[in-house]
């Protein structure tokens, strides 16, 4: 061991006593912890000033950092990720769509388990893959906030298990007391579902389950009861028929199956592929109803005319078939209209069609007396194959009134109806209803009637539900939850078999029902199971029925002073979906107008009364007075006037609480049925106008060549008839010249290696009904914005559809060109972003935002926009939507916008951003559908096959009007629809913006001359 | 000097018996002085209306766009219309500083100043609008072409729109330049004047040590010709861009060659009414009357009658030509104009801008004070609705009727329009305190020439 020593200073190489001290601390130099930190240093302490702002610069700099975070948005991940699911990738389920109003087989698209868009299952033979504005709607629906999210019971949340018990004691108590049980419903298609109602009525012996529809059909099961002893509703087949002739049945958008129907109508009435042949369309009705607007002839019909109209066109149809005639009067100023669309119909005998709305028997059975001389059944009539959709019976719920207002029922079961707001006297039928001892509810809201019941035990929404149904006899489809029940809530059919005691699970019920077994797994992901159509059968027809109906018929004559008629409407319906903002922004296809109803009004009684839009009015009909605002229509028949229905609900939910007023009180019921329209009184009130929300205000093209309409006698001869060649006169040196717009053009185009996106409205097939304005509101997330906003024209919607009526006046008088017709013609044109190759909207964004892309589309960058509107003002088309305000956090639209609450906010397409206030948006033509097609096909290695792609608003319409592809795919449909087709146009074709969207020419089947008469 | 006369026909410019020290005591009497009762009242008019624009101007940027009357359909209305309002009414200033200096226009000197404080504060009105029409007017900076992060992202040199942010900003550096420029010499004199130490040093620091030498007054007007040869084409192209906003779009009623022209004129038609307006008030206030007198009213007045002459004819030939075009979209957007639901509008414009200015060949109304401040006003309000009837008005109505709307403003709008208002007057209100108001020492090099005792003498 060395000897050195190593000393760590000179301190220690003295040692001094100092430093031997020291030595032992563990810091050599005292440290002032405690004068620091001790209590008693902090409060003898002075801060010295520098420290302080140090300390507060700090904190205050720090807290600014803190405060400068962006706002984290938490995302889950799966912790165990269900096998199905897939992040990023939809699933699809197919379902059926049916609220005892309208059916439409669906599929419904499901994000991280969420449906958020219904498409139609185009394996349906009933609605081949269409669907309408409701259905489409529907899904929203699901997430609405005013559900109810436990049962009720007397007005205070409970749980199933003492509902269950108190519901069933209640009923063992009736039961032993032979009390009177009734099940009153809307009509019930499912099979199973009336299977468990029979086993319920086997349990509970007293039971009766009256069908009631809101809007009844009652009339014509009764009338083809007695006329052909078969009480049904038959299939219409109006693709079959070369002359349709309805009387105020709005086929197209609500009468019985009008999404069926609307795809057979617009079947006979297409013109592409060199077809020459279309179906002629006669409408005798009092309001200007969306079928009739697309009817090639329509003439102006009060309601009280029906019954005689309908029997001098039978007497007409006879005495040109050699029938008997039925003794009834004249049919006044519809003599010759009626004598013409005799003519007509005997002409196409065999491929005609009459149908009509009213609900009186006796109408309905001369109706199926023409039909029967013009030999419709076995051709364009199927009484084989009944529809089952409206099974109404309004003899039936007559009687349960007159039952409950003796007292005589125990128990009354309503399902997925709401008689306390769709019958007339509603205050009557809810008093009666107090009488009795048991009521329950099984509707998803305290509505008008659940609010009145002891029970609402809520039923499932449909997409969280099982189910089949028989929307036409064979014709089976099915349902399947695509999501977990959001709420404690159950299912009718579920409550209804645990309570007959026949089962506790309705899911294994469905399973092992009936023909079921076979194949249900494979049924199940079909959707639909439908046999082979039903043969005609030969019909017997009672003809007797004839003259019996003749006489009540002949007793129907006009008052002499106004008639109201209540119709419904193509996005409210019979109002069950009324708290569905989606359906109250629709604008009513024909009025343009949402959120409201009002009163239709006909010019000439507009003029002549001194109404103007807006007044109010008081309305007065069968001992109920309403003020309600004033609509001037064209179209409405003078001496009537129409309101709609489905409006005025009270606690259905905030959106539609307060809306419009409920026209179901100016309904009545007779001992024909249910009545739809009545004599009426209308004065002006002394309020001050209410302010009505339409998105188009201006109804006439205004001799411009918008809408290319041709008469069907010159398009046969000339395909390209009113399409005619566009030719801009242009001087080239000293020659005048007249060239086509694309060869006058400034602009190099673009290069589209890839692909060329494209679409074809053909306006021929358009119906107006809307369906695709509600698709492309769920596909891209479209923000609701109330009538206050519509009032201020700033819908947002992606796609409108224009309508336009003719006007009498002379070319050129142009303030006379804003007015309509007072009974015109419509047209219907859809129009939403044109994707034009030379983009007006391109070249003057200051910022890039809107830019062309290598595929032909016009894209919106929102990030990089900056709101300058410049766009949307140089936009031709007027397509461009700004978003005004933040319309997921202000105020303002809480009470409108889904996307406000957690709730609403699930039914965002996750594929779509939803955008920021001040920036522009526009149809993208669904390029999150385009972009998800080409990186499958991508990942295929394969090419996209035509028609691979639809668009939202493409998949959604009932009549196949639109036709998306690639251009640039030789023989591609859109190509097919472009070259060869004459009737192809773009619109403002003089602009020469070449658009990548065109239309195909609008062809009416009327004469030369022809037009509706006033 | 004295050997170049006065042509005999010359009225004189400066009346009353001028030396050169009551000049500038006449001139820095309101900046050395305390403010009369009136400036109080007109400032705190004017203020309150700042106030309250700049309220309706926070609510715009808190709520959104939605908080005026715009619409799917009318995507501009007041704000590009106030926007064009008022850089046309800043085209005054510098056509007077520029043109008319070149052009050897004496009478320039005792209006020239305030005319272009009024550019401006008017051009700082215009830029409001854009900017704030925006929907995100925090992200407005994209608008400048600026190395950036995000890859290839570039503004679009095509776009109209951009080409105003360059001709906008150029107009305003150049003749805030060009204003201050001027300001130096008197600044200086303000300087020498005081007596609070406070009042020395700014005005010190602002004079930039001018000392009134042969060489800075050699290099100050040759710094001011070159800057008047810089302006002078910015007269021309800062309208002529502005309307290219218009002309370049397919708006029909927007979509016309003739609005370089029509706009240039009409911006310099706008203009000498607004300078007519302050400037009829300004000299009664600041007791200014012996140098801006109703020879330079007069002057103006013919300016007017020629620029309003050629806007007539302007209005009158966008309607042959829309007749002539043959286009209907073009010949309905002018109909529609004069007969269609905003005919008030139209007709507002028309007699404002076309019938008015012509009673000015009236020599009793054109030399009459009350008479050219009544015209004046028309002027403003006729040159208003003309920008209105051609941005609004034709956006209501363009190609697809079922489009066609109205606009109606919301209070929050016409807020920030008068808040703009107050803005220019409280600005030009504090300029009437702070600086000269007429260029004081210019005004000295023409005394000895169009001075009411020197003219007087050459008789």
């Amino acid at each position: 061991m060395s000897e050195k020593k190593y000393w760590k200073g000179i301190e220690e190489l003295r040692n001094d006593a100092e430093f031997v001290r020291l030595k032992n601390n563990e810091f050599f130099e005292h440290l002032p912890v405690d004068e620091k930190i001790s209590r008693k240093a902090e409060a003898n302490d002075v801060t010295p000033r520098r420290d302080f702002l140090k300390f507060m610069g700090f904190s205050v700099a720090a807290a600014t950092l803190a405060a400068c975070e962006t706002p984290i948005v938490k995302s889950i991940p799966y912790i165990i990720k269900p096998e199905e699911i897939t992040p990023g990738i939809a699933n699809w389920y197919a379902s059926t769509f049916w609220d005892g109003y309208d059916y439409c087989p669906v599929v419904v698209k499901t994000r991280e388990g969420r449906p958020i868009k219904i498409e139609g299952n185009d394996k349906s033979l009933i609605t081949g893959g269409g669907t309408s504005a409701r259905v489409q709607a529907s899904v929203l629906s699901l997430y609405d906030t005013a559900r109810l999210k436990t049962p009720f019971a007397n007005g205070a949340p409970a749980s199933w298990e003492n509902i269950d018990a108190a519901v069933s004691k209640k009923l063992a108590d009736i039961a032993a007391k032979n009390g009177k049980i009734r099940i009153l419903s809307s009509t019930i298609i499912s099979p199973s579902t009336k299977k468990i109602i029979e086993e319920f009525t086997k349990k509970y012996p007293g039971t009766q389950h009256v069908t009631y529809d809101s809007i009844s059909c009652s009339g014509i099961i009764k009338a083809n009861k007695e006329s052909f002893e078969t009480a049904a509703i038959p299939s219409y087949r109006f693709d079959k028929a070369d002359v349709i002739v309805s009387f105020g049945a709005d086929f197209l958008a609500n009468w019985i199956s009008p999404i069926e129907f609307a795809g057979q109508y617009a079947a006979g009435r297409k013109l592409d592929n060199g077809k020459k042949k279309m179906s002629k369309h006669i409408q005798f009705e009092a309001n200007l109803s969306l079928t009739g607007s697309n009817a090639d002839k329509r003439y102006m019909m009060k309601p009280s005319q029906a019954g005689v109209a309908i029997a001098n066109l039978y007497n007409a149809v006879a005495r040109m078939t050699g029938a008997v005639t039925l003794n009834v009067p004249d049919a006044g100023e519809l003599k010759n209209a009626i004598e013409d669309t005799a003519k007509q119909l005997v002409a196409a005998k065999g491929k005609s069609l009459v149908v009509a709305k009213s609900n009186m028997a006796s109408v309905q059975n001369i109706v199926n007396g023409i039909n029967v001389l013009l030999e419709s059944y076995g051709s364009t009539i199927n009484l084989a194959e009944p529809c089952m959709t409206r099974q109404g019976n309004d003899d039936a719920i007559k009687n349960l009134w007159k039952e409950l207002i003796d007292g005589e029922v125990s128990a009354l079961l309503i399902y997925n109806c709401n008689p306390c707001y769709t019958l007339p006297d509603a205050d009557k039928f809810t008093t009666a209803l107090k009488k009795v001892e048991l009521t329950v509810s099984f509707s998803d809201r305290s509505d008008e009637t659940a609010g009145n019941c002891h029970f609402i035990c809520p039923d499932n929404h449909y997409l969280e539900s099982w189910g089949d149904a028989e929307a036409k006899k064979g014709y089976y489809s099915f349902s399947q939850p695509t999501i977990a029940p959001l709420f404690s809530t159950r299912q009718f059919a579920e409550s209804m078999l645990l309570w007959s005691g026949a089962g506790n699970n309705y899911h294994e019920y469905l399973k092992s029902f009936g023909e079921n077994v076979n194949g249900w797994e494979s049924k199940l992901k079909e959707g639909v199971h439908e046999m082979l159509s039903q043969e005609s059968t030969a019909i017997k027809f009672m003809s007797e029925v004839l003259s019996a109906s003749a006489s009540i018929v002949s007793t129907m004559k006009s008052s002499g002073g106004l008639e109201l008629i209540l119709y419904e409407k193509t996005g409210i319906g019979n109002g069950n979906q009324a708290n569905n903002p989606w359906l109250q922004e629709l604008p009513d296809p024909v009025s343009k107008v949402t959120w409201d109803n009002y009163l239709c009004v006909s010019p000439k009684d507009a003029r002549e009364k001194g109404w103007n839009n807006n007044n109010v009015v008081t309305l007065k009909a069968n001992g109920v007075a309403m003020d309600v605002p004033v609509y001037v229509q064209p179209g409405q028949t003078p001496g009537t006037v129409a309101l709609a229905l489905g409006y005025g609900r009270k606690n259905c939910g905030k959106v539609a609480d307060g809306v419009g007023v409920n026209a179901f009180a100016f309904s009545r019921i007779t001992s024909e049925g249910i009545m739809y329209w009545s004599n009426c009184d209308v004065a002006k009130s002394t309020k001050d106008d209410y302010m009505l929300a339409a998105t188009q205000l201006h109804h006439t093209m205004m001799g411009r060549k918008i809408v290319k309409e041709t008469m069907l006698e010159n398009f046969i001869r000339k395909s390209d008839s009113g399409n005619e060649e566009l030719l801009i006169p242009i001087h080239d040196g000293e020659e005048k010249k007249k060239l086509s717009p694309d060869k006058v053009n400034l602009w190099d185009s673009f290069e589209t290696p890839n692909h060329r996106w494209g679409m074809s409205i053909d306006l021929n097939s358009c119906i107006g009904c809307g369906a695709c304005v509600v698709a492309c509101t769920a596909e891209n997330n479209v923000p609701v914005v109330g009538k206050d906003e519509i009032a201020r024209s700033r819908e947002m919607h992606w796609i409108r559809i224009d309508r336009y009526y003719t006007s009498d006046a002379a070319e050129g008088d142009l303030s006379a060109m804003e007015q309509p017709s007072d009974n015109p013609q419509v047209v219907f044109q859809p129009v939403m972003c044109q994707h034009c190759n030379h983009a007006p909207c391109e070249t003057v964004c200051p910022v890039v935002a809107t830019t062309h892309s290598s595929e032909g589309l016009n894209q919106m960058a929102y990030n990089r926009c900056i709101g300058t509107r410049y766009c949307a003002n140089n936009c031709p088309y007027k397509v461009r939507r700004f978003n005004w305000f933040e319309y997921t956090t202000n105020s303002k639209f809480t009470d409108v916008n889904p996307s406000q609450s957690e709730l609403g906010r699930m039914v965002l397409n996750p594929d779509v951003v939803v955008r920021a206030r001040g920036v522009m948006e526009k149809c993208s033509m669904c390029i999150q559908r385009i972009q998800e097609t080409k990186l499958n096909a991508k990942k295929e290695s394969r090419k996209i096959a035509d028609g691979e792609i639809k668009t939202a608003c493409l998949q959604a319409c009932p009549t196949h009007a639109i036709t998306f592809g690639d251009y640039n795919i030789a023989g591609s449909e859109i190509n097919k629809m472009w070259k060869p087709e004459e009737r192809s146009y773009h619109l403002l074709e003089e602009l020469d913006v070449q658009p990548n969207v065109f239309y195909q020419t609008k062809v009416r089947n009327t004469e030369a001359g022809e037009k509706h008469e006033s | 000097m004295s050997e170049l006369h006065e042509a005999v026909v010359r009225n004189p410019l400066v009346l009353g018996e001028k030396t050169y020290h009551q000049i500038t005591e006449d001139v820095c009497r309101p900046v050395e002085g305390k403010a009369n009762k009136y400036w109080w009242m007109a400032f705190t008019i004017a203020f309150t209306a700042f106030v309250w624009g700049f309220c309706c101007f926070a609510y715009t940027i808190g709520t959104g766009i939605g908080a005026w009357g715009l619409n799917r359909t009318v995507g501009w209305a007041w704000d590009i219309t106030n926007f064009v309002w008022w850089i046309g009414i800043g085209h005054a200033g510098t056509l007077i500083s520029a043109i008319l200096l070149l052009f050897r226009q004496r009478w320039r000197m005792s209006i020239n100043r305030s005319a272009e404080a009024m550019t401006i504060f008017a051009v700082m009105c215009a830029g409001l609008f854009p900017a704030l029409h925006t929907g995100r007017p925090w992200l407005d900076y994209f608008m400048f072409p600026l190395p950036n992060q995000f890859g290839s992202l570039w503004v679009n040199f095509n776009s109209p729109l951009l080409w105003d942010v360059f001709a906008v900003l150029t107009y305003f550096s150049v003749s805030l330049v060009f204003w201050y420029l001027g300001l130096i010499p008197d600044l200086a004199t303000i300087r020498d004047r005081a007596i609070t130490p406070a009042r020395k040093f700014i005005y010190g620091l602002l004079a930039f040590g001018w000392k009134g030498t042969a060489r800075d007054w050699s290099r100050f007007e040759e710094v001011a010709l070159v800057l008047a040869g810089i302006s002078t084409p910015l007269v021309l192209s800062v309208h002529t861009i502005v309307s290219f906003d218009f002309a370049t779009s397919i708006v029909p009623g927007w979509h016309t060659t003739i609005f370089p022209p029509y706009f240039v004129a009409g911006a310099i038609f706008s203009g000498f009414a607004m300078v007519m307006t302050l400037l009829v008030i300004a000299r009664k206030v600041l007791s200014l009357e012996q140098y801006i007198t109703v020879q330079h009213i007069e002057s103006m007045n013919k300016i007017i009658i020629l620029t309003g002459s050629i806007v007539g004819i302007a209005y009158i030939t966008e309607f042959f030509i829309a007749w002539y075009s043959g286009v209907e979209y073009e010949s309905y957007a002018f109909i529609n104009r004069a007969t269609g639901p905003y005919w008030w509008a139209y007709w507002t414009m028309m007699t404002c801008n076309v019938i008015t200015p012509q009673l000015f060949w009236f020599k009793k109304i054109r030399t009459s004070l009350t008479a050219s401040f009544i015209i004046s006003i028309f002027i403003n309000i006729g040159m208003w609705f003309e920008r209105f009837v051609i941005i609004a008005v034709s956006l209501t109505r363009d190609y697809i009727p079922s489009a066609w709307t109205m606009y109606h403003p919301t209070f929050i709008e016409v807020g920030i329009f008068i808040g703009t208002i107050g803005f220019f007057f409280t600005c030009f209100l504090l300029f009437a305190r702070v600086f000269p108001v007429i260029a004081l020492n210019e005004l000295k090099t023409i005394l000895k020439r169009t001075g009411n005792q020197f003219v007087k003498r050459h008789e």
